[in-house]
């Protein structure tokens, strides 16, 4: 017998991935477990262990190919079956990809049902539409799926869905709206190169959020001459802890403390339910920069955890992240996002909010600037202070602007004050 | 395009101009492609049109009416011993064929598919040499592999243009009645074929090294089957295999070794009908990224495509059951799919018709299937016996079955032995296709009287309720 190794499920809203490596060969002996596949999805590298054990049969994709969820990409070869008389009446021909494809679910008890019952109409019909039948409730005799019910769970598909589906269900939908392009070749020489992969996924997330969200940026600068002492007075004993004290883990500390003070920024907008979903958990996503573009990795309960350990668990966030190492679920349940561009430099910007999320926080390069200070006899005086600014993009939707300032209050104070950080080093 | 270029470019290749290769080119001209259709033989209609099922179909019209007038003598009519007039009969057969081949060659010029005669072989995933043809050069952006199959021989003995031992095509092509037939081989080609000679006058022997006839299709439809032929056929020797096949001037020797046979016999014609294989060993695949299984069947999904991107394949040469109506399908999926259409060859009940007397057909999930595959069923039988349409024709040792799902009734698949079984299969084909229940089919009325009743009789059974079926609940 033949089987199909199909793409499977790699989690919520990954419908496709780009084959990075094959890790096998035709005619190799794989156990169960072996890394046969690398794919690359829209958020992360994942290696993909073979689930059977057997002789590679087939290698149907080859690197650099774009798989959906079900495609066949293996097929297996578990040796007897194969040798069965050929002749007109052997009706059972062996047809590993298709014989899969058209598989029946296995039932819980164990033996096999038919496949979901619908007419050609209505199974051409949710191909079309791009419904997989068998999530389709059905409402005909017998659990029989009716046109009716494909139309209507395409509809709701579309409505309830989240990020990519909503505007942009699929590539092509990329260019709906999208004005035609001109010949660029014919003022010079170009070069035409893939948009895949984070790319591509960055550029839904963003034209959701920017077409979704009304997007206000709040601006203001904070003095991290204090923070920044401190930082460097505890950065070996962290280094030697295997972690990194970096401002993003301070800024991840504040942001923490002041999304428990407005935990409106914490929340998100279910249009759908007319409701706004605020969350009672932290975990707050950082904007890591790799060679293949931008990855929010998220660090969960960001407000049960010290400068120690989130220093440590950053660091390595980041190391996996920039190596492509780390896991989908890593990059899920973000409700809200710190991206600090103030390593590489930069001073105000305006980051675009992470949608679902309510608000995002940038910072930009801290520098010496001279600071008036009042004087306990009332004089001023210009001193030199490390100053960083500081921006929040918010939903108008959600928050308003002076929410906004007074969110920003909370955690300039905290990042102004490391004492109370200090508190929560260890 | 213009003929007799060296090199010639073109959208879609067909290669194979048979029921799945033209039925590719018909659909993809009509989605607008630009089409290019190659195969040795000049006009479209392939295996099916010219050396199997029309030409062998044509001459099961005449055997089942042979029969018939025998069969009727219990019924108070008598006609004479048929004269058949070997010639005239070959002259309705090709006229049969040539008026198909003929509509078949104006669709393919009405839709602008080129037709190019000569035999197509990969150099690349989008270039075929062509040989023995006018064009020496094919370049296309997709091909359709639709090649098919062929007879195989009897191992050591291939076969020769008018020699004594015949495969398929040498006894359509019916040089003589001979004396003495033996088929090799129990499928439906031997059946049918043993069916047409033995109604001819030869005396037909069959040799079937299984221990049945017809392997894979249900066991209580080949029964009635089975106790026709014993009675027209001089011999079916099953688990018994051919162990010395030689031609000599004026028959063939055959040694038969098996259970309780044992013989050197001399036969004036063999039918070696052990199977086919498809027709993809010479076709250069090597060149190509498609892959094929230990037997040669082409590797595909359900959208037809092979290993190569660009290469598709429909019908025989990709596997499966080896049937037109399945190859028509899946070239018109490959054609949908090049042109970006969702298709996908989804089909859940593909109906086999065997055109012996009785004639046996089924679509769907068959009850053996169920076994193998572990699927829980209930079967629903309804002989013939208590139908009074199968009486009149003296034809009640028929059976319908229908295959359901116990609990819902869901119809899976329906079986059908008896007269014009090829024509009340696609009632159930309809039922699964429509995934309809028992109860459709039971609450659909039918004509009366007719042998569709069964159908519904059967149904009637799941829910207890049949009119001339005592079931268990009710007795």
């Amino acid at each position: 017998m033949s089987k199909s190794f199909t793409l499977p499920d790699l989690g919520e809203g990954i419908h496709e991935a780009e084959v990075l490596a094959i890790h096998v060969v035709e005619g190799r002996q794989v156990k169960e477990g072996d890394v046969i596949l690398e794919v690359e999805t829209d958020k992360a590298a994942v290696e993909i262990p073979s689930p059977y054990t057997g002789e590679v049969g087939q290698v149907l994709v080859k690197t650099g190919d774009l798989v959906k969820v079900g495609d066949s990409m293996i097929v297996f070869e578990n040796g007897a079956g194969e040798e069965a008389g050929p002749g007109p009446s052997d009706k059972q021909i062996e047809k590993p990809s298709r014989e899969e494809q058209q598989k029946p679910i296995p039932a819980a008890d164990g033996k096999e049902k038919g496949p979901v019952p619908a007419s050609p109409a209505t199974r051409r019909l949710a191909r079309e539409l791009g419904v997989d039948l068998h999530q389709v409730p059905p409402t005909g005799p017998e659990g029989l799926v009716t046109a009716e019910d494909v139309r209507s769970f395409a509809a709701k598909a579309k409505e309830v869905a989240t990020v990519p589906q909503v505007s942009l269900p699929g590539e092509t939908s990329m260019a709906i709206g999208t004005p035609e392009l001109p010949d660029f070749k014919q003022w010079g020489e170009v070069e035409r190169r893939p948009f895949r992969s984070i790319r591509r996924a960055t550029a839904r997330q963003m034209i959701t959020a920017w077409s979704q969200i009304p997007h206000v940026t709040s601006q203001d600068w904070a003095d991290i001459t204090k923070l920044e002492a401190f930082r460097k007075k505890h950065k070996d004993e962290i280094k030697a802890a295997g972690g990194r004290l970096t401002l993003t883990v301070f800024g991840l500390k504040a942001a923490a403390t002041a999304l428990k003070v407005y935990p409106m920024f914490n929340s998100s907008l279910d249009l759908a339910a007319q409701e706004i979903v605020v969350k009672k958990y932290f975990h707050i996503g950082v904007a890591v920069d790799t060679e293949d573009g931008l990855i929010v990795p998220v660090i969960r309960d960001v407000d049960r955890k010290s400068i120690k350990e989130l220093s440590i668990e950053l660091n390595d966030c980041v190391q996996r992240t920039r190596s492509r190492k780390i896991g989908l679920d890593a990059l899920q349940g973000g409700t809200f996002t710190i991206t600090n561009a103030g390593a590489m430099g930069g001073g105000f910007f305006t980051p675009i909010i992470n949608f679902p999320q309510v608000a995002i926080l940038g910072f930009g390069h801290g520098r010496m600037q001279p600071y008036v200070v009042t004087r306990d006899d009332g004089s001023y005086d210009i001193v030199p202070r490390l100053m960083m600014p500081v921006v929040l993009c918010f939903d108008h939707r959600v928050v308003d602007g002076a929410d906004s300032i007074r969110f920003m209050k909370v955690l300039i104070e905290t990042l102004q004050d490391p004492e109370e950080l200090l508190i929560s080093m260890t | 395009m213009v003929m007799g270029e060296l090199e010639q470019q073109t959208g879609l290749l067909v290669i194979g101009n048979g029921p799945g290769g033209y039925a590719a080119a018909f659909r993809a001209a009509d989605l607008g492609l630009d089409v290019t259709m190659v195969d040795p033989f000049p006009k479209p209609g392939g295996v099916c049109l010219y050396t199997g099922c029309i030409p062998s179909k044509t001459l099961l019209f005449l055997s089942t009416l042979i029969y018939d007038a025998a069969r009727v003598g219990d019924m108070g009519v008598h006609f004479d011993k048929p004269r058949v007039d070997l010639e005239a009969l070959k002259t309705w057969k090709n006229k049969v064929i040539s008026s198909m081949s003929g509509g078949l060659l104006s669709l393919s010029k009405q839709r602008g598919v080129q037709l190019i005669k000569g035999r197509a072989v990969f150099e690349d995933s989008h270039t075929v040499r062509l040989e023995n043809a006018e064009v020496r050069r094919l370049r296309f952006k997709q091909a359709v592999i639709a090649t098919g199959s062929e007879p195989i021989a009897y191992p050591g003995v291939p076969f020769k243009t008018g020699g004594r031992i015949m495969n398929s095509t040498g006894a359509l092509a019916l040089a003589d009645v001979p004396q003495s037939l033996l088929i090799i081989g129990g499928g439906y080609v031997g059946l049918e074929l043993g069916t047409v000679y033995s109604a001819l006058g030869s005396r037909v022997t069959v040799v079937e090294m299984a221990d049945l006839l017809l392997p894979g299709v249900d066991r209580d439809l080949v029964e009635p089957l089975r106790k026709r032929l014993d009675s027209i056929f001089a011999g079916i020797h099953l688990k018994t295999k051919v162990a010395g096949l030689t031609e000599k001037e004026d028959g063939v020797d055959v040694i038969l070794e098996g259970e309780g046979e044992h013989s050197e016999q001399r036969f004036d014609r063999v039918l070696v009908a052990i199977g086919r294989k498809p027709s993809t060993g010479s076709l250069g695949l090597e060149k190509t990224q498609v892959k094929t299984d230990k037997r040669g069947f082409i590797l595909i999904d359900d959208q037809q495509r092979t290993a190569d991107p660009d290469i598709f394949a429909v019908g025989d040469a990709a596997g499966g059951m080896m049937l037109a109506n399945k190859a028509s399908r899946e070239g018109k999926v490959a054609a949908e799919v090049i042109a970006g259409m969702p298709s996908a060859f989804d089909v859940r009940a593909i109906p086999a018709t065997i055109y012996t007397d009785p004639q046996i057909s089924w679509c769907g999930l068959t009850e053996e299937q169920a076994r193998e595959k572990n699927i829980e069923v209930k079967i629903l039988r309804f002989p013939w016996k208590f139908s009074g349409r199968a009486h009149t024709m003296g034809a009640s040792e028929g059976l319908t079955k229908i295959v359901v799902d116990p609990k819902s009734g869901r119809i899976a698949g329906v079986g059908i032995v008896g007269r014009e079984a090829e024509g009340l299969v696609s009632e159930g084909s309809l039922a699964v296709e429509m995934g309809a229940l028992a109860e459709d089919l039971a609450l659909s009325l039918h004509p009366h009287p007719t042998l569709s009743e069964t159908e519904s009789e059967a149904a009637e059974l799941f829910l207890g309720n049949s009119t001339h079926v005592l079931s268990k609940k009710q007795a």
